[in-house]
This record gives structure tokens, C-alpha cells and sequence, in this order.
């Protein structure tokens, strides 16, 4: 199990700003290792987001997003104290969630 | 600030709801066409698009000179309505597709993440219409120090 989001989302004039960030490899799998071996495509593919259970984003990525990838967005009409949670999934099966309050 | 502990008990929880309530968080298919594509064109159209066309009120933000090319921050943003896709690519990535956003109602048309170049290149932000007209903005960045272990 990867390592947990960092999830910063604030709330100001109706809208709620997240910024998140993953703890993922995003190995390309265009590297070759030490003994000159493509290292296999690992990458987070799909992203979605939701708000108060509500879903808000979806987003797909490629390997080309870096490593421990950043995302930020806007939702519209959030307030402070509702709960974002962010999932992702990448091309290996692995998936993870992660909730935060909007301050 | 939740501890890890309170993290890993809500995710669960948020888990076991999704899934109780059947929503089709996963329905979602990858667009491996697009993703695979080696053309801004491919990819394009691969992910729906027409011919492209230039238009300012497609926004690209990043920056003239990446030191790293492993880290490059880009934005993407529009106050175009009817806007179904923001694209990020880069032309001289061997798969140019970054990163597609889905637009709806309840974000806000702007997303910005960061992406590895290998090289010098233009960076394109695609907003795909939801008449399928693909507008486009570029800027061209330059790295200093590639991505790939150049």
C-alpha cells in the first residue's frame, strides 16, 4: 500500500482550492535499470475526486506526470468543514483514498 | 491534522460506501489510444477532438525555462463554457498526452499538476469541446536538465 496523500484544500469566496500530493514512483517505462533492462511502465492512470460524496473530477494521466505527482483544482461551492476524498488508481491495479476536511 | 490511523479508517469507510452505492467510480475507461499516441494530432483525435485551432482564451501556465525536466509545472485553464476535456502535452515526449481533466459543472475550469519532459519542447493545453472542436494554446519550454535520466 502506497503512502497516504497530502491533501491541503481551503475554502475562500465559495469555492474551495485543493491541492494534493501522491506518493507514487510514476516509473515511465522508458528507463532502463543498471543491467540495461526497460524498467515496466508503474504509473497512477485515474484520478477522481469527490466532494461530500459527491463526485467533481475525473482526470486520466499518462507516465509522463512526475514522480510523487502534484494536483490542484477548484471546486465550486465548498465550504470549510466538508470532506474531499481523492482516489486513485494506477496501471498495476493499485488503488488508494484518502479524505481531508476543507479548512 | 487526522493521523494516519484516521486516514486509513475514513478511506475504508469512503471504500465501502462507493461501493454500496454503486457508483461507477472505476467505469471509467483508460484512453490507452491517446496516451499511446506519439502525435499531438493522434492524440487528438484519440481523445475525441477535431482539427485543432489556436484560441488565447485557452490558457497554458508554465514556465519559460524548466531547471528539471523532471518537474515541470503546468497549468491548464479556460473561462470557455462547453468545455468537456482540458488536455496537457508535450510535443517531444515519446507519448506526448500529460494529463486529460474532465470538466463539469462542479469544478472550476483550471487544473495544474506537474510533468516530466525530456527535452526542450512546446507544451500544448487542448480544451476539447463538447462539440468536439479542439482549441489550443502552446508555449514552448525549455529544459535545462532532461527527465530521462539525460
Amino acid at each position: 500500500m502506497a503512502d497516504p496523500m497530502r491533501i491541503r484544500a481551503q475554502a475562500s469566496g465559495g469555492k474551495a482550492t485543493v491541492r494534493v500530493l501522491m506518493s507514487h514512483e510514476m516509473e515511465t517505462g522508458q528507463r532502463r535499470d543498471s543491467a540495461g533492462k526497460l524498467v515496466p511502465a508503474w504509473f497512477i492512470q485515474e484520478v477522481s475526486a469527490s466532494h461530500n460524496g459527491k463526485p467533481v473530477l475525473t482526470a486520466e494521466w499518462g507516465p509522463a506526470v512526475a514522480k510523487n505527482p502534484f494536483l490542484q483544482f477548484t471546486i465550486k461551492g465548498a465550504k470549510a468543514g466538508d470532506k474531499v476524498s481523492i482516489t486513485w488508481k494506477d496501471n498495476k491495479g493499485d488503488t488508494r483514498t484518502d479524505e481531508a476536511t476543507i479548512s | 491534522m487526522n493521523t494516519r490511523r484516521d486516514t486509513l479508517k475514513q478511506g475504508a469507510a469512503v471504500a465501502a460506501l462507493l461501493a454500496a452505492a454503486g457508483y461507477p467510480q472505476y467505469a471509467l475507461a483508460f484512453n490507452k489510444n491517446a496516451f499511446e499516441a506519439k502525435s499531438i494530432t493522434e492524440a487528438i483525435k484519440a481523445a475525441g477532438g477535431g482539427a485543432l485551432v489556436e484560441n488565447k482564451d485557452v490558457v497554458l501556465t508554465g514556465p519559460d525555462i524548466a531547471e528539471n525536466g523532471a518537474v515541470v509545472p503546468l497549468g491548464v485553464s479556460t473561462n470557455l463554457s462547453g468545455v468537456k476535456d482540458l488536455l496537457i502535452l508535450v510535443e517531444k515526449n515519446p507519448n506526448v498526452l500529460v494529463a486529460m481533466f474532465k470538466v463539469n459543472d462542479a469544478v472550476d475550469a483550471n487544473f495544474m499538476t506537474r510533468a516530466k519532459m525530456g527535452q526542450s519542447s512546446d507544451v500544448y493545453a487542448v480544451a476539447i469541446m463538447a462539440d468536439g472542436r479542439a482549441l489550443y494554446s502552446k508555449k514552448e519550454v525549455k529544459v535545462t536538465l532532461g527527465g530521462c535520466g539525460g
